[in-house]
């Protein structure tokens, strides 16, 4: 399919379309409804000048084809999107807008995307953004495509900021409580340290050194704590990112079990969360894993009491919306901006906000 | 009933008395000036070219008077241009001629610091500076430096989404800023962002950002403080040949190093801010660059020794590293100084702000040499080398007509040639009103029109900044020029499959 028939497709369409890559995040958001339309077609690196730190991909590119070229470079993308099953498209990655475990430190989706190609709803090919860090010409609309659920329009190229491969890691292993672990790593990232990533579960505290060899050194005599081999740390910090460890593979069973996987995004420095079952607690304390029985309102309600939101993230009931609802005047923006980018509402309706 | 009062029936006088029968109850007496010379000095922001007064300018105390305030202007449809220290290089701020320029000096106040959390919640006309100032004591700043940081406001960084030196390392404002708090056109209070990292919905607070006061009026910011680094040391390298220098840009990027601030100075700038400042710098080089490194001091002595290498490996003909702060602030005085410095030796200068992919520098810079030639005027050049993003200096009088408008149409030039190396024609001033005929050639009509249509779905009235930033249909038209298309983002490769 050209861009061509998909921009007619678009412009024609008058009944919801599902805009699916692999599928690998049909789980997220609200459930996918309408007639699917592919992008898998839309396959390939457009652009990789790894002295210009960006690359740019059609939106049905495999994430796996796009990190191994950057991978042959030594470079990668910092905000270390997860890959459930291995599997997922670069226009995928940036519709869920998800980042991985170095998302406090080095920043998000969002924060490195620079440039995206999207079909409105009225057919048209519109491109925002472009391959350059510093760029304030117009609105910045490629970036609010990072988590948009594709309901504003169909992705069909983007660009990434890329940055080099940290010259040296070291994972670090502390036992904590969870009250000692958020006073550790909030305090820590007040120095400057070359702290990358954190996880704290069940007890212990790992922390992710990067930069150059020498500060990673020094960090790591400072901090203490047990040295963790490569060989462990690789895949620990790789299952953490795709989801694929023991805290989820757990928290996959609870769900079967009718349990909630829950994500609370909150302010970093919120102390431990009195909520009942199992937490997993990564970016500095700002983003908390629960896998609970609880009813979705007290969830929320402690959530939105320290500042933060909850996202209903797996479940086999989401009736209780994916997302923590809007307030009214921002309600009514989102309703009036997805009407601007897709007027007949047929892009993906229903998979941000029931009603969007 | 909404549309902006621009019906030229109705008298400028008449307006008035309308406007301030309805805003006098709602402020303090001292908080309206309407007379001319009270409404003068707002007549422009730091880009002085373009001049105009505002029906009134309002100086709200309270967030309950800003409500008040652009409540009552959406129901008389009385365009709204919100203002914070007026120094954009843009035109982002200049008043509209039936409308009030909304000034929010007053909301100065840091309103908490908090250490652990690494945030400050901070009212939008405090200044830049002024957020470092206040952490410096718990070893943390607020990252974004423009070099007007010692009087702009986080307001005016968050229209502008403002860079400065170290923005290829630290982000710009868009990735430092977690949260604003303002309100909308109607005058509903609103939050984008959160707290924590990211808040439920679209990502309203990217569109926000930058987007140059036309979406919301905004009161209030959290930002993210970062760790003072322990350690900053300066390498200054000298070049005879300005594509040896573009190129060592290149290699210092593609040898995996991201430098605190890489800039880049052309002879012409050199002699200009040497005489100002008198660092020392190598006035027989056609280019300098400066690359900074900063950290823990065993990262740096490392990060320093990489980067002499590559730069020794590119060319550079002498090659000096600061030995202590004092030095390293002295390679810095020059560049920081380039703007006064050029004030020094032309009546007038205008600077550009494109940005253009790093492995082009040397190429722009020969063009604009050759562009000096074909409008008998005169240009020097800083670089923010790491980002791509160029800065320009065109010399010339403004008493001269045709000075000023050769001077126009060579920076014309500059933007268009940038966006056809595949760049941008604002990388960190804004479009404001000045790059509006430049959006033309940047964005196709689809892309201008969608960029209207949101603004219309934060602004349905049209009066928050209007004509500003997105030029209408119509202007293109009038210009006349032509959308180019982009290098490496653009249609060329569509047809492909």
């Amino acid at each position: 399919m050209s861009f061509a028939d998909l921009q007619d497709r678009l412009r024609q369409a008058r009944t919801p379309l599902r805009i699916t890559g692999h599928g690998s995040k049909d789980f997220y958001g609200e459930m996918p409804t309408g007639e699917p339309l592919s992008t898998l077609a839309l396959n390939g690196i457009t652009a990789y000048e790894p002295s210009e730190l960006f690359i740019s991909a059609l939106a049905g590119t495999p994430l796996a084809d796009l990190e191994a070229a950057l991978a042959q470079q030594r470079q990668r993308l910092a905000f270390e999107p997860p890959r459930f099953g291995g599997r997922g498209t670069v226009g995928g990655m940036v519709a869920a807008g998800l980042s991985g475990p170095t998302r406090a430190a080095l920043g998000s989706v969002r924060d490195h995307l620079l440039g995206a190609v999207l079909i409105n709803g009225n057919g048209e090919l519109l491109s925002f953004g472009g391959t350059v860090m510093k760029n304030v010409a117009g609105f910045d609309v490629s970036r609010v495509l990072a988590g948009s659920m594709g309901v504003l329009g169909l992705i069909t190229e983007v660009t990434l900021k890329v940055l080099p491969l940290p010259a040296a890691t070291q994972t670090l292993r502390f036992e904590f409580d969870q009250s000692a672990a958020l006073m550790a790593v909030n305090r820590w990232g007040g120095e400057p340290l070359p702290v990358e990533a954190s996880a704290w579960w069940d007890g212990a505290l790992l922390l992710r050194l990067a930069g150059a060899s020498a500060a990673v050194d020094a960090a790591a005599r400072k901090l203490g704590g047990d040295i963790i081999p490569a060989e462990l740390a690789g895949p620990f910090w790789q299952g953490l990112r795709d989801q694929s460890d023991e805290f989820f593979i757990g928290a996959e069973r609870a769900v079967a079990g009718g349990a909630k996987l829950w994500r609370l995004s909150v302010p970093s420095t919120t102390p431990a969360l009195k909520l009942p079952g199992e937490q997993l607690i990564e970016w500095g304390g700002a983003q908390r894993w629960v896998v609970t029985p609880l009813p979705p309102a007290g969830v929320r309600d402690a959530a939105a009491a320290v500042g933060g939101h909850a996202t209903c993230f797996r479940a086999v009931d989401k009736a209780c919306g994916a997302f923590t609802p809007l307030t009214a005047p921002l309600a009514a923006i989102h309703k009036r901006l997805k009407a601007s980018f897709d007027p007949h509402g047929v892009i993906n309706p229903g998979r941000l906000y029931p009603n969007l | 009933m909404n549309a902006p009062l621009q019906d030229p029936g109705i008298d400028r006088a008449a307006r008035l008395r309308q406007l301030v029968a309805a805003l006098a109850p709602l402020l303090p007496a001292h908080a309206l000036l309407h007379q001319a010379e009270q409404t003068t000095p707002y007549e422009c922001d730091g880009l002085t070219a373009y001049r105009q007064r505002p029906l009134a300018v309002v100086l709200p105390e309270t967030e309950a008077q800003v409500a008040a305030v652009l409540k009552a202007c959406h129901r008389l449809g009385v365009p709204v241009v919100a203002r914070g220290a007026g120094t954009g290089l843009s035109g982002g701020a200049m008043p509209h001629e039936a409308g009030i320029t909304l000034a929010l000096a007053k909301f100065n106040q840091i309103l908490s610091v908090d250490p652990l959390a690494r945030t400050a919640r901070v009212q939008c006309g405090v200044r830049n500076l002024a957020i470092s100032e206040a952490a410096a004591p718990l070893g943390l700043y607020y990252a974004p430096d423009p070099s007007s940081q010692i009087a702009c406001t986080i307001g005016g960084n968050v229209a502008e989404n403002s860079g400065g030196v170290h923005c290829l390392k630290y982000g710009l404002t868009l990735h430092n800023v977690l949260r604003v708090r303002g309100f909308t056109a109607e005058g509903e209070a609103v939050e984008f962002g959160s707290e924590a990292l990211d808040a439920p919905g679209l990502d309203l607070l990217a569109l926000v950002i930058g987007s140059e006061g036309m979406l919301a009026v905004v009161t209030e910011v959290t930002v993210k403080l970062v760790p003072k680094p322990r350690l900053a040391r300066c390498l200054m390298a000298s070049f005879d040949d300005v594509r040896k220098a573009g190129d060592a840009v290149a290699a210092i990027i593609a040898a995996g190093i991201i430098p605190a601030g890489l800039e880049m100075m052309d002879k012409p700038m050199t002699a200009a801010v040497e005489d100002f400042v008198h660092a020392g710098y190598d006035l027989t080089a056609e280019a300098i660059l400066l690359c900074e490194s900063d950290g823990t001091p065993e990262e740096v002595a490392e990060e320093i020794a990489r980067m002499e290498a590559v730069l020794l490996g590119s060319g550079a003909t002498a090659v000096q590293v600061s030995e202590d702060e004092a030095q390293r602030l002295k390679f810095w005085s020059g560049r920081k100084n380039a703007f006064p410095a050029s004030g020094r030796i032309s009546p007038d200068y205008m600077c550009m702000d494109s940005t253009i992919p790093r492995k082009h520098l040397a190429t722009i810079l020969l063009d604009i040499q050759q562009m000096e030639k074909k409008y008998g005027l005169r240009c020097a050049n800083v670089f923010h080398a790491g980002d791509g993003n160029l800065h320009p200096l065109i010399l010339f009088d403004a008493n001269d007509p045709d000075q000023l408008h050769r001077c126009e149409q060579f920076g014309a030039e500059i933007l268009e040639r940038s966006v056809a190396l595949g760049g941008t024609v604002t990388g960190e001033h804004g479009v404001g009103v000045e790059k509006l005929n430049s959006m033309c050639v940047q964005f196709s009509a689809e892309e201008r029109a969608q960029m209207l249509a949101l603004k219309a779905a934060f602004d349905p009235a049209g009066t928050l900044n209007p004509g500003k930033q997105i030029p209408t249909l119509q202007r293109c038209a009038e210009y006349g020029r032509m959308h180019v298309k982009r290098g490496l983002l653009a249609f060329p490769q569509l047809e492909r499959f």
